[in-house]
């Protein structure tokens, strides 16, 4: 049964790479160069995103008077929807790259179209949110409740993130049309997948450490 | 071979998938409500962190296949984060030192 699904020059390749791990010429991680970079890229990039949540973390403790401004509604209950948003968004990638493995070409472009939908979704919210905060008086350099330093961490934190999201959408696009028509293969899905996953990984550490520890209570 | 076919079936099972998902769902629910409990700031940050933490690592053991890939990835990619990651912490203490340095 295993040795029928087995064929397929893709299959063929695939079991030569798993076979060299480290006779040299092969890959000792069994996965290709374009996976094993944009893993590298994500774990460089996450290590930015440390630095940049470190950073918030240091003058936020620093700061006497760090500004708990966020409401339930409508910021939490509208960053906990964009929470959902990225978290199925994720999803639907997955089942796009499984639609991809399983060469089903269309139903992969379809869910990557979902995603990139979620994306979108999670990017207007977000604006609406930064409208919200803008129109109460926040700006990079001052606020009207505390140090001006909060400014500054939420809107360079959230927007490198925005970015992030924006980039994404777009790459998710791209990969969409070339895969839907033929120029790229599952593996370009998988790794499209795997920064997409990422930046809903990053924002599981934004969600509650932005908002989550500054709602202002009663 | 038949063992590694089946192993494929699995990590990319409908299930499996829609099974994390409730289970980052559900995380992110303990999240919001915890946010409204009056704890201390340690001990609310020790569990956002720690269930932050949790959905992370579904998220890359799941999500994004790394459980399935052959373990020397992990460890060539995850201690290298984590070691980068505490290395950022080394100046933190500071933080404590110049709230209460700062002039008022």
């Amino acid at each position: 049964m295993g040795s029928q699904e087995l064929t397929g020059s893709a299959h063929l390749h695939e079991a030569a790479v798993r076979e060299s791990a480290w006779g040299g010429g092969g890959s000792p991680f069994a996965i290709g160069s374009k996976k094993l970079g944009m893993w590298l890229f994500i774990v460089s990039d996450a290590i930015t995103f440390s630095a940049l949540l470190i950073a918030y973390s240091y003058v936020r403790v620093a700061s006497a008077d760090w500004p708990m401004p966020f409401h339930f509604y409508p910021s939490v209950i509208k960053a906990t929807v964009m929470t959902f948003v990225l978290l199925s968004s994720s999803v639907t990638m997955v089942m796009g790259v499984r639609a991809a493995k399983l060469d089903q070409r269309r139903t992969a472009a379809k869910w990557i179209g979902a995603t990139m939908l979620g994306g979108l979704t999670f990017i207007v919210l977000h604006a609406f949110e930064w409208a919200t905060l803008i129109e109460e008086g926040v700006r990079l350099f001052k606020n009207p409740w505390g140090t001006p330093l909060f400014g500054a961490a939420f809107f360079t934190l959230t927007g490198l993130h925005m970015t992030h999201v924006a980039i994404g959408v777009i790459y998710l696009g791209v990969v969409a049309g070339a895969y839907g028509s033929g120029r790229l293969s599952s593996e370009d899905v998988e790794v499209s997948g795997l920064y997409w996953h990422f930046v809903d990984l990053v924002w599981m550490f934004i969600f509650p450490l932005v908002y989550l520890l500054s709602v202002k209570m009663g | 071979m038949e063992h590694s076919i089946e192993h494929t079936h699995h990590a990319g099972s409908v299930k499996l998938f829609l099974y994390v998902w409730f289970w980052l769902l559900g995380l992110t629910g303990v999240e919001v409500f915890l946010a409204y409990e009056q704890l201390g700031v340690k001990l609310m940050l020790t569990l956002l962190m720690g269930l932050s933490i949790i959905k992370a690592s579904l998220i890359i053991a799941y999500f994004m296949h790394l459980r399935y890939e052959r373990r020397s990835l992990a460890l060539m990619l995850m201690p290298a984060l984590v070691f980068v990651v505490m290395m950022l912490f080394v100046v933190f203490p500071d933080s404590l030192r110049l709230l209460h340095m700062r002039p008022q």
